[in-house]
């Protein structure tokens, strides 16, 4: 047979060709330059998501810290009455021991009783009621300062400001600059962001509470979701006759996982707090709520992860006798297990930072003290972030990015995780 | 139709003496359908026991599609369908009694393309008889282990790292270590799909080899592409062309005496 004339040519096809290569290496070379433009793009994204959250947030990772040497009175506290007794008037006393004048008038005494956080009578409390014997001695306190004296020395309140606008006088200002003079004032690293539970008062406000309600949450949402997630998808994949009952639960499991948050929220707080009359705020609900969300997410991911099993494998078991169940759990699953788990890692993750529908069981809820059970009412990282971010202390503000940093590292930790494990259980085949 | 499991294959003249034999596998109409698909049209034939037949054909013929038949492992694909008879020693294998479980254990299967567990050498072949409970001691599964690998003629190369996944063999050790795997569990039958397709002519003589000397004890059902291959380990050949066995035969007759044209063209090469 003849060359069709469209290949006949004087040069011949490679001059063609040779044009045409030139052309697909620019069009290749285009696409690498607008690659390479979108990830940097993102990258620059994130770059100024995380300074602009670290130059406000750092200073919370920081305290400003007074210490007093106070004398328990026993005028004051009395073993009997512990734990009550006069523990502000204590610590009070102790200030005036600095600046008697300020010993004058009553107002006076209370702005100077200001200086060290309110919770300080607290601590000092506690101390006492642990060892009622120093009763009439006196003890060497470090307690927080009160946020606006937090703040000046944070430099955050400008000395320069006029008086009136400032949020400490020049009265305070000398008072602190006196105390920090004797040495008194120090900065400490603030691990009551992380060791202590919410409070009023931002010197005071940790994310103990948060932290374990979220713990709890994830650990209910992993307890429901896994076991039910591996094992629908199991079902489905491996089991389930195909055929349009199993094609359209594959479509509304799809569903599922793009229903937006805030919807499952309403779902719980009907279902879960109405019905049921579950507790509000707790912890195990807000598990219960996610794992509503995460299920879909781990459905997807073992699907994914058990159809990329190859079939030579599941003829190879098949093929010495193994029976549907044997080639499943003795072969497919243990190779699709570091899928499963990415997967699974990556929709926890996702949970850890889910807001609307915890909002919306109540676990945006103030409260002061971390959540002994799942039962307890709580919070959870992202409601706490939510909580502080609504509140009008200026103090909130650095709690607030420091809390979405803590919330971004346990983030990274889990991606990390997720990659790693990939890494370290993928096996060839 | 032959369908009596303790019929005999009238004596032809052969290069190989066929002597008396007994009917191992045999089909009866058997058809197969990929959804509205035929792949295979009433093909009956008697399979030999303790011979090797040979299943040759075009690329799409159906071939493995039939012999996937023999255990049932068409099962496990959804659009396929079977009907017709299969009788293994005169029982119907896809009779609702019958478990595909079981009949595999005693139907073995080797895949065209080496396909070892991501597991060690030793858990490949231990495999098997430990489903089946065969064995429960550990010196009885060394004993099955060093006995399949010693049998597929790869104990040499592996004994020293039985420990070692069956993955990190090359291809063709990989595919004696699946002989060994299917000879574990003591099958009566061993079905090959294009075993050496992936092998190269020094591993391919290695499985003939083998094949050979499975033969005295196994019934031994071989597709292939190489009609040398086919000539040097089969007693019979059978010739499947567009779903349809066309001829089947000793293979002496078959190569040097074919019946049909279709056959006679395909084997001499000049096919289309
Ligand atoms: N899983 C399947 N689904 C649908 N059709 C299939 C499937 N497997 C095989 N077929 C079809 O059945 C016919 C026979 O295929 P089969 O694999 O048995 O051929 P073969 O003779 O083994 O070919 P080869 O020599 O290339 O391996 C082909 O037309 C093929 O397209
Ligand atoms: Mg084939």
């Amino acid at each position: 047979m003849d060359l069709p004339p469209v290949l006949r040519s004087e040069k011949g096809a490679i001059e063609t060709i040779r044009k045409g290569v030139r052309k697909r290496n620019r069009s290749q070379i285009f696409l690498q330059i607008l690659g390479i433009g979108a990830i940097s793009f993102a990258f620059l994204m994130l770059a100024i998501l995380l300074l602009s959250l670290t130059s406000t947030g750092y200073k919370a990772f920081v305290q400003t810290y007074l210490t007093l040497d106070v004398y328990v009175d026993p005028a004051e506290v009395s073993e009997e009455q512990l734990p009550r007794g006069g523990f502000d008037d204590v610590i009070e006393a102790a200030l005036l021991q600095y600046f008697p004048e300020a010993g004058e008038d009553r107002a006076t005494r209370r702005a100077l009783g200001g200086l060290p956080s309110n919770g300080a009578q607290f601590i000092l409390r506690d101390k006492v009621a642990a060892d009622p014997s120093r009763i009439g001695e006196t003890i060497r306190i470090s307690v927080p300062v009160s946020d606006p004296y937090d703040q000046l020395n944070k430099g955050l309140i400008d000395r320069e400001t006029p008086e009136q606008r400032r949020r400490v006088d020049n009265r305070e200002v000398a008072w602190f600059d006196a105390l920090k003079e004797e040495g008194l004032i120090r900065t400490k690293l603030n691990w009551g962001l992380i060791t202590r539970p919410d409070s009023r008062f931002p010197e005071l406000a940790g994310l103990k509470g948060a932290l374990i309600g979220s713990f709890w949450a994830l650990l209910v949402c992993f307890v429901i979701s896994f076991p039910l997630g591996i094992g629908a998808a199991i079902y489905l994949e491996e089991f389930a006759p195909k055929n349009r009952v199993s094609d359209l639960i594959e479509v509304n499991i799809n569903n599922l996982a793009a229903v937006p948050s805030v919807v499952f929220g309403l779902l719980a707080l009907a279902v879960f707090l109405g019905w049921f009359g579950m507790p509000r705020s707790a912890p195990l609900v807000g598990g219960m709520t996610l794992s509503l969300m995460t299920m879909p997410t781990i459905i997807i991911a073992t699907r994914a992860a058990l159809k990329a099993v190859p079939p030579s494998i599941r003829e190879a078991a098949l093929g010495v006798g193994a029976s549907k169940h044997q080639v499943v759990f003795g072969h497919v699953l243990p190779l699709a297990f570091p899928g499963i788990l990415t997967g699974t890692i990556i929709g926890l993750a996702q949970a850890l930072g889910e807001t609307a529908p915890l909002l919306l069981i109540g676990m945006n809820a103030f409260i002061t003290s971390a959540p002994a059970t799942p039962l307890d009412a709580s919070t959870a990282l992202p409601t706490q972030i939510f909580i502080w971010a609504d509140s009008p202390e200026r103090g909130f503000v650095s709690r607030t990015s420091a809390a979405i940093l803590v919330l971004l590292s346990f983030l990274i930790v889990m991606n990390g995780l997720a990659i790693f494990l990939r890494n370290k259980f993928e096996r060839k085949w | 139709m032959v369908t009596d499991s303790s019929s005999t294959q009238p004596i032809r003249e052969t290069a190989r003496p066929v002597h008396q034999e007994r009917t191992k596998i045999s089909t009866h109409e058997v058809d197969v359908f990929y959804g509205a698909a035929q792949a295979i049209r009433k093909v009956s034939i008697d399979l030999y026991e303790k011979a090797v037949t040979a299943f040759i054909g075009p690329s799409g013929c159906g071939k493995s599609t039939f012999l996937r038949c023999l255990n049932r492992m068409n099962d496990t694909i959804d659009v396929a369908r079977v009907e017709g008879t299969i009788l293994l020693d005169g029982q119907d294998i896809y009779d609702p009694k019958v478990d595909p479980v079981q009949l595999r254990a005693r139907v073995g299967m080797v895949f065209q393309k080496p396909n070892p567990f991501p597991k060690s050498i030793y858990d490949n072949i231990a495999y098997g008889p430990r489903i089946h409970g065969l064995a429960t001691r550990k010196s009885d599964f060394d004993d099955i282990v060093e006995w399949s690998l010693r049998k597929a003629a790869i104990w040499d190369e592996v004994k020293d790292r039985l420990d070692q996944p069956g993955t990190g063999l090359s291809g063709g050790q990989q595919q004696r270590l699946c002989i060994a795997r299917a000879l574990a569990v003591q099958p009566e039958v061993l079905l090959m799909d294009e075993p050496c397709s992936a092998l190269d002519p020094i591993a391919t003589a290695k499985v003939e080899e083998l094949i050979a000397e499975m033969k005295m004890e196994y019934t031994i059902v071989i597709v292939t592409h190489n009609m040398q291959q086919a000539g040097r380990v089969a007693d019979r050949t059978a010739f499947f062309y567009l779903g349809d066995l066309i001829e089947y035969e000793t293979t002496a007759k078959l190569f040097m005496n074919p019946r049909e044209e279709q056959t006679e063209a395909y084997i001499s090469g000049r096919f289309g």
